[in-house]
């Protein structure tokens, strides 16, 4: 599959799983999507959100970014988490086929920020993509990554006669933010 | 069948939301969609190939989970009962000070009965999977292994949380799966510690894969300092890479999904937020599952992998929903399950259940033998138990060729007071109950055995052996008729061995198979005695004995010395409609020019369908004799009638057959074509109680007349 097909079989399954997804070409042009992101979830004005450790954060100016965004912290506790509207989380791997992202949560921070929050603004790098599980199983190893957490959409159930009802217990919205090249261009 | 038992179904049967809510899923419609350009039939291969290995290899994988796991970090405790698991978690919550317990699904936990355990010691145990939650809050069991709480509405689930948060709530499913999440939120924070199950346990890693919808398990593993998985042995696979058929296959079968919104791997400990490590137990739980392994027939039950999908397509559940099973686990891999963990004899009643129609073993992507392994039960059950006496004799007497025909013979005499248009249509107040919704068929005054000698019919042409059945000799003669005529078109004469008798399904199906096979044995002679080209059938139960259950039962049964002549008949065998489109085909029948074109609409006999794979030939034979068919919703779904199910479960029978006639006139058919004499006596009857313009006729009605004679 050629790697433009593979991202527009990505786009399709996560937005066919009720999240969106946003194509960005640089690291800076993915904090700005990010930053525009929480402003329209109303973080600066009363809400909060946390950005759990990213390479992609190496070298930036944090301290600057939540000067532009109050409300936007980079310590995550389980109280931080609990009280924040938005989750920010870099993602280690996509796969195509079913639209699904994969974090390594072995460090507690990806799991709170990602778990806890209202919505979860995920990034990931293009290069990252495979096109199915059983190509990402051979990429993956559990005894190096302690909790590999695959993330499909936003929480859901049907629990209750079968009617489909968003944010049970994690997310009820996912962002997808896509980028060519997340590692490069450092600030 | 025990008068409690027997009251729940009724009580089921008048619940309609228990059958509403699955048929407005959809499942199958949906399921199809997620399995769109997936090879299903490879995918099970490779998931019963990596399940099945493991199930020989139980204990070898246990060891090698427990030291992958403890190398990581965790703790793994072996438990071989429901007891020693319980004890564990006791000790556990009872020398680290837990209080309060959260939990995220799982049908082990269920199955030890946990949160009642707990309970009784001063620990409250929350469940935070929202239909977990609801049944808790109902205290009752799950009625589905996949959405626990599909008994019940929107209108119960709002009292239920009503009356637990102590404030007046809405209808609004919306709003109340957020009331919920509000409710449960604390309850994660508030917890010691985080029981979950387990989707898979992978052996070489020492991992387990939790997949969930509403993300609760990531906050059960991450949230309590302490977690405890509780793994069946039959959640094992050797490798890494194993993994993967099953996460492609699972949320698929079991909610049309092409994967759940969560996966978590977890490999060891993780840090807490606090800088301390998660303390990860992981309990192996036996409770029977070695035992189930070294049954040679029940082994391949552990290639479940717990989807649920037998109950979604089996046409009983979706009448009476999950608690006519009694026990935790429901539905056809339920009352299997339910043998092993607890025994045998509570499956006395719940076996009965199970029509036999083998819908669950078309979509079991463990690809396990769910009717067979039932009916095994039922055999077991007999051998240990013994037979009821009437239901015994009946059978011994079936088995009596000369006693049992004769008994219908006197049968066709004394019912002409009730009889009229071969139907039944007064019966003693005692018997109207199987009557209700469905006319009884009448004895023909005379069998087709009586009939035959006097039809002429072409000599020095190729033989057919005609096995009529019990159903077309005193019930249906005209349809023999029917296909003696037509194999008469094609320039073949058919033959009919007297000493044929009854094929033994009826015993087969009663668990009763020493008798089926002493009924085998009789038919062999007959069949083999002439030189024919063919041994034909116009009836799917009987084509299942023939083609395929004889050969089995000899063997089974100590009667391995007539297995060749078993075989010889089932290599000769074919349906009647089978060996009609390839008669067309091959132009020895010739349909009639300027053919009136009549409409109908195909029922596909679970015998015929999933027992002997014949569902295309009866349609290309009526399409190519100048039928319009159209297509009926689930064409290949019971029609209820199962042999003796109709009487034993006249309820359950007659709720099936609405649902079938529904789809069968929603269609506008002339016709209800069915190549099966008992779902024919089903569905003629139920039609001619409705008053429906539709017909309910067998293939060899249809065609009798469409073929061009033979040219003189």
């Amino acid at each position: 599959m050629s790697e433009v097909a593979m991202f527009e079989l990505f786009k399709s399954r996560v937005e066919g799983a009720g999240a969106q997804v946003h194509r960005v070409a640089t690291r800076q042009e993915a904090i700005e999507c990010v930053l525009k992101t929480l402003e329209a979830e109303g973080v600066g004005s009363g809400a909060t959100a946390i950005w759990a450790e990213s390479s992609c954060l190496e070298g930036c100016d944090t301290q600057a970014l939540s000067a532009r965004v109050p409300g936007l912290g980079f310590t995550v506790t389980r109280e931080a988490a609990k009280a924040a509207r938005v989750g920010i989380t870099q993602m280690a791997w996509g796969i195509a086929d079913t639209g699904t992202l994969v974090q390594d949560g072995s460090g507690v921070g990806q799991r709170l920020a990602s778990a806890l929050p209202w919505t979860h603004i995920a990034l990931l790098d293009a290069r990252q993509l495979v096109p199915d599980l059983a190509t990402l199983l051979t990429k993956v190893d559990p005894t190096k990554s302690a909790f590999l957490g695959f993330i499909t959409g936003p929480s859901r159930t049907a629990d209750i006669e079968r009617v489909l009802a968003i944010g049970v217990h994690g997310p009820e919205r996912l962002v997808v933010i896509c980028v060519d090249d997340l590692e490069g261009g450092r600030l | 069948m025990s008068k409690a038992f027997k009251r729940s179904i009724t009580k089921a049967l008048e619940n309609p939301n228990l059958g509403g809510i699955l048929d407005r899923w959809n499942y199958p419609a949906t399921r199809a969609k997620a399995y769109e350009g997936v090879d299903f039939e490879a995918l099970r291969g490779e998931i019963s190939a990596i399940k099945g290995e493991a199930a020989g290899r139980l204990p070898e994988l246990a060891d090698q989970f427990q030291q992958a796991a403890e190398a990581k970090g965790a703790k793994v405790f072996r438990a071989s009962s429901p007891q020693a698991v319980l004890d564990y978690i006791l000790g556990l919550c009872r020398s680290k000070g837990v209080k309060k317990v959260a939990k995220s699904k799982s049908m082990a936990s269920e199955e030890i009965h946990l949160n009642k355990f707990l309970g009784e010691h001063g620990i409250q145990a929350d469940e935070t999977d929202l239909g977990e939650w609801i049944v808790q809050l109902a205290h009752q069991t799950p009625s589905h292994m996949v959405m626990p709480a599909l008994h019940l509405t929107k209108e119960e689930v709002s009292d239920l949380f009503s009356q637990e948060l102590k404030q007046p709530l809405s209808n609004d499913i919306q709003a109340l799966v957020k009331v919920a999440r509000k409710a449960l939120r604390e309850k994660f924070f508030e917890a010691d510690l985080g029981v979950t199950g387990a989707n898979i346990a992978i052996a070489e890693t020492g991992t387990l894969v939790l997949m969930t919808n509403e993300g609760n398990a990531r906050l059960v593993t991450t949230l309590p300092k302490i977690h405890v998985a509780i793994v069946g042995l039959e959640k094992l696979v050797p490798r890494f890479q194993d993994a993967a058929p099953i996460l492609k296959a699972l949320p698929k079968s079991a909610t049309s999904q092409l994967i759940t919104s969560y996966v978590s791997m977890i490999t060891g400990p993780v840090p807490n937020d606090d800088g301390t490590m998660k303390d990860l137990h992981i309990i192996l739980m036996d409770n029977q599952r070695t035992a189930m392994a070294a049954d040679p027939e029940f082994k391949q039950a552990l290639q479940c992998i717990r989807c649920a999908s037998c109950l979604n397509v089996c046409p009983v559940y979706r009448l009476v929903g999950g608690h006519v099973f009694g026990h935790i686990y429901t539905g056809g891999i339920g009352t299997i399950l339910t043998a092993w963990f607890n025994e045998l004899k509570t499956t006395e009643d719940i076996q009965g259940l199970c029509i036999g129609c083998g819908k669950c073993n078309e979509v079991c992507p463990g690809k396990i033998d769910i009717a067979g392994l039932i009916l095994e039960l039922r055999r077991r059950l007999g051998q240990k138990e013994g037979l009821p006496f009437i239901q015994k004799s009946a059978l011994q007497i079936i088995n009596n060729r000369k006693v049992f025909h004769t008994m219908l013979r006197a049968a066709s005499i004394a019912q002409k007071p009730f009889a009229k248009e071969g139907f039944i249509r007064h019966l003693p107040m005692f018997l109207s109950g199987l009557a209700e919704h469905r006319s009884l068929p009448a004895i023909a005054p005379q069998p087709f055995r009586d009939l035959f000698p006097e039809i002429r019919q072409p000599k020095g042409g190729p033989k057919v052996a005609f096995y009529a059945g019990c159903a077309i000799d005193f019930v249906s003669p005209k349809v023999g008729l029917a296909v003696v005529k037509v194999l008469n078109q094609a320039g073949y004469e058919v033959i009919f061995p007297q000493e044929q008798s009854c094929c033994g399904i009826p015993h087969w199906a009663s668990g009763a198979n020493e008798m089926a096979a002493l009924a085998a044995a009789h038919n062999l002679g007959p069949l083999l005695a002439e030189e024919v080209e063919y041994v034909m059938t116009a009836c799917a139960t009987c084509a299942t004995a023939l083609k395929k259950e004889w050969p089995h039962l000899l063997q089974q049964q100590g009667m391995a010395g007539l297995v060749p002549k078993a075989e010889a008949v089932a290599a000769k065998t074919v349906m009647f409609t089978e060996l009609v489109a390839k008669l067309i085909q091959e132009g020895r029948l010739t349909p009639k020019d300027g053919l009136e074109l009549q409409s109908v609409t195909y029922h596909d006999s679970c015998h015929a369908k999933r027992h002997v794979g014949i569902y295309k030939e009866p349609r290309a034979a009526l399409g190519a004799a100048g039928f319009d068919l159209r297509e009926m919703n689930e064409s290949d779904t019971c029609c209820g009638m199962g042999g003796s199910f109709t009487v034993k479960q006249p309820e359950l029978s007659m709720g099936m057959l609405k649902r079938k006639l529904d789809n069968a006139e929603q269609t506008g058919a002339q016709y209800l074509c069915a190549e099966c004499p008992g779902c024919l006596i089903q569905l003629g009857g139920g039609l001619d109680k409705r008053g429906s313009s539709l017909q309910a006729k067998h293939p060899a009605e249809l065609l009798e007349d469409r073929f061009k004679d033979p040219e003189a």
